[in-house]
């Protein structure tokens, strides 16, 4: 009996680790079910983004001059705009431009937030003071108002929207990450690594960060709907990327600005979206720490 | 006025074993830790100084062990870290193999780093969790240029963990799946990659229970045999001390207080600390311990915040006279190679 259960067991090792990894995520579920849901939003936002072209039989640019502004209907769901091009399209489309430039300019916030963070800590002492009262200064100005400030100075693109979204992370990103490393500091490995004599920049990226990588992928998250809502406003108010791009802040800015009363689905559509892909985000964020902070974790 | 006079005599009056040119290998002298207490937020100014070591000089010949014991918050792993230059010291020198490590640029001593290497206490925080063991144990030679070649680099990790007592495919490890005896066979490892002359044990077996306490002892005696290593062993166990170290110096409260022969210093202790210290230490018979008057220290250890004033000891010493309290007593050789730092015996 026992020989037997054995060698089925074997047998069917790998179909064992299927139904444990979806009891897992079930079990996940059912305790962070906020979490589940925002995880599911970014699932289908990344879904979007990456099949827009096999969703849709619409082109999101072209324009379609006998469909103008014609309501939510079977052949166009979310209706048209003023040029007739298709909403769904251009809103599926849309996500696209707002997770390229969101998980860009995320990971570039975080992972330089994390490598000054790091080094901050590491350093200690004058760097130290140095670089935490440059993040204060950088801390003190609303997200909004230094991405702004930066557009402002080096002009309209995708290009300049991903560094004005940036600027403002690292120091939000240092902040965080330098009071973990503070503590990883003290610990021996890292002074076995001083006296094994590797260079500061190896203790820094190779000891040192891996080790923080909770805080990290949290501020990463919490980013990425930043990142979104940041690039919405700033194409609202014509700072970031230009028409006909479609993105969902440049969409809103056309619908709300002229058709808000005779043809609301402008708006409200790609409104919508930035709502849900921001709100997603933000719960999917507040999950993950939920699930890497041991000391949440009894909750 | 009083310490550097204290100093400079401490440092004419070296042990007699290091005349003997290139016989050290490693060499302090008038080491000296001082932490400043800072109070402030924005405007810091200095309220105190803990002077952690405070004018400690010693020197160890190739080869040998030199046991530092001494009670916690004495300075014994203060000691080690400044030796191991992993704090920058307050003044002194500390001379590795006839180089003042205190001199040298940063670049220099990157490259003097693989000669002197560390075991810690800890078999939990001292190992990266987030690296397998092969890559930990490929890491300092690849830095170092010790073996370029990578095929002969996982061979020789292989070699490490041989002679370490760990099984080749360990390599493939990460540290929590490890016990924390294999840790420290690890953290063996690891030092011994960059082929060290000297090796500080901070602690290293008092983590461990005792069984496997004696294997890594043997294993660090099977080393120093095989490896010709020199030891500076940091411990508070005297028992350990008394088995692995030719040599020992007890440490109160930033100072050396008693430094002989190992033998010497357990058959033979003179300072009233080392006595006590010594007498601490249970004796495994029940009829002997039953019968052998306890020296029991009276009081605490005071804060090196604010260390008494003239002899460290004195306001729980036994012998203790006036004069204590007033003058500073000096390392004084009492016996070949046996020095005592106390006014009161002879």
């Amino acid at each position: 009996m026992t020989g037997q259960s054995t060698v089925a067991l074997g047998k069917i090792d790998d179909p064992i680790d299927k139904p444990a990894l979806i009891t897992r995520i079930r079990s996940l579920c059912r305790r962070q079910p906020l979490g589940a849901a925002g995880g599911i939003v970014v699932v289908v936002m990344c879904f979007a983004a990456a099949f827009a072209g096999f969703l849709t039989p619409y082109d999101p640019v072209a324009n379609s001059l006998e469909n103008m502004l014609s309501s939510p209907d079977g052949a166009h769901l979310m209706g048209t705009d003023e040029f007739g091009r298709d909403i769904l399209t251009r809103v599926l489309y849309g996500a696209r431009t707002a997770l390229f430039i969101g998980l860009v300019a995320a990971s570039l916030g975080a992972t330089l937030g994390l490598v000054l963070g790091v080094a901050s800590a590491y350093f200690g002492g004058i760097f130290d003071l140095v670089v935490q009262r440059i993040v204060d200064i950088f801390l003190a100005f609303p997200l909004v108002i230094m991405a702004l400030a930066v557009v402002a100075t080096l002009g309209p693109g995708v290009q300049n929207v991903i560094i004005a979204i940036t600027v403002p992370f690292i120091p939000q990103c240092a902040r965080v990450v330098r009071s973990s490393a503070l503590a990883l500091r003290e610990i021996p490995y890292v002074d076995a690594a001083r006296a094994l004599g590797f260079s500061h920049a190896r203790i820094i990226l190779r000891h040192m960060a891996p080790n923080v990588m909770a805080p990290f992928l949290i501020m990463l998250t919490y980013f990425v709907g930043q990142a979104i809502l940041l690039e919405a406003v700033l194409s609202y108010l014509g700072m970031g990327v230009q028409d006909p791009t479609p993105a969902w802040g440049l969409m809103l800015k056309g619908g709300a600005e002229e058709f808000l009363e005779s043809a609301p689905w402008l708006s409200i559509f790609p409104g919508l979206a930035i709502t849900l892909a921001v709100f997603g985000f933000n719960l999917f964020g507040d999950a993950l720490r939920d699930l890497l902070d041991p000391k949440l974790r009894s909750r | 006025m009083n310490a550097p006079t204290h100093a400079s005599t401490a440092f004419e009056h070296s042990p007699p074993h290091e005349p003997v040119a290139g016989e050290s290998l490693l060499e302090v002298r008038d080491l000296k830790k001082h932490f400043p207490v800072v109070e402030g937020v924005v405007f810091q100014r200095a309220v105190g100084q803990v002077k952690a070591v405070d004018g400690v000089s010693f020197s160890i010949r190739k080869g040998e062990t030199l046991g530092l014991v001494g009670e916690s918050g004495c300075g014994k792993t203060t000691t080690g870290r400044c030796v191991l230059q992993l704090e920058r010291p307050t003044s002194g020198e500390i001379v590795f193999d006839g180089v003042n490590l205190e001199e040298l640029p940063d670049q220099e001593l990157i490259a003097w780093r693989r000669k002197i290497q560390v075991i810690f206490q800890d078999p939990y925080s001292s190992l990266n969790p987030r690296m397998k063991i092969g890559t930990m144990l490929d890491e300092p030679m690849r830095i170092h240029g010790i073996e370029s070649n990578p095929s002969r680099r996982r061979r020789r990790i292989a070699e490490l963990l041989e002679i370490c007592g760990l099984p080749e495919k360990f390599a493939d490890r990460y540290p929590h799946e490890m016990s924390g005896g294999q840790r420290q066979r690890v953290g063996i490892a690891r030092a011994l990659s960059l082929n060290p002359e000297f090796i500080v044990c901070d602690e290293a077996v008092s983590a461990l229970d005792v069984s496997i306490q004696a294997q890594v002892i043997n294993l660090l005696e099977d080393l120093r045999h095989e490896f010709d290593l020199t030891y500076l062993f940091i411990a508070h166990d005297l028992s350990v001390v008394h088995h692995l170290c030719n040599r020992v110096a007890v440490m109160y409260l930033g100072k050396i207080v008693e430094l002989a022969d190992s033998k010497e210093l357990f058959g033979n202790p003179m300072h009233p600390y080392t006595k006590a210290l010594l007498s601490a230490v249970p004796i495994p018979d029940p009829v002997v311990e039953a019968k052998r008057a306890h020296q029991t220290l009276k009081g605490e250890v005071p804060s090196p915040m604010n260390p008494p004033p003239g002899c460290v000891f004195h306001p729980r010493c036994q012998l203790a006279v006036e004069g204590c309290s007033r003058s500073e007593p000096e390392l004084r050789e009492l016996r070949p190679g046996h020095w005592v730092a106390c006014t009161q015996v002879s």
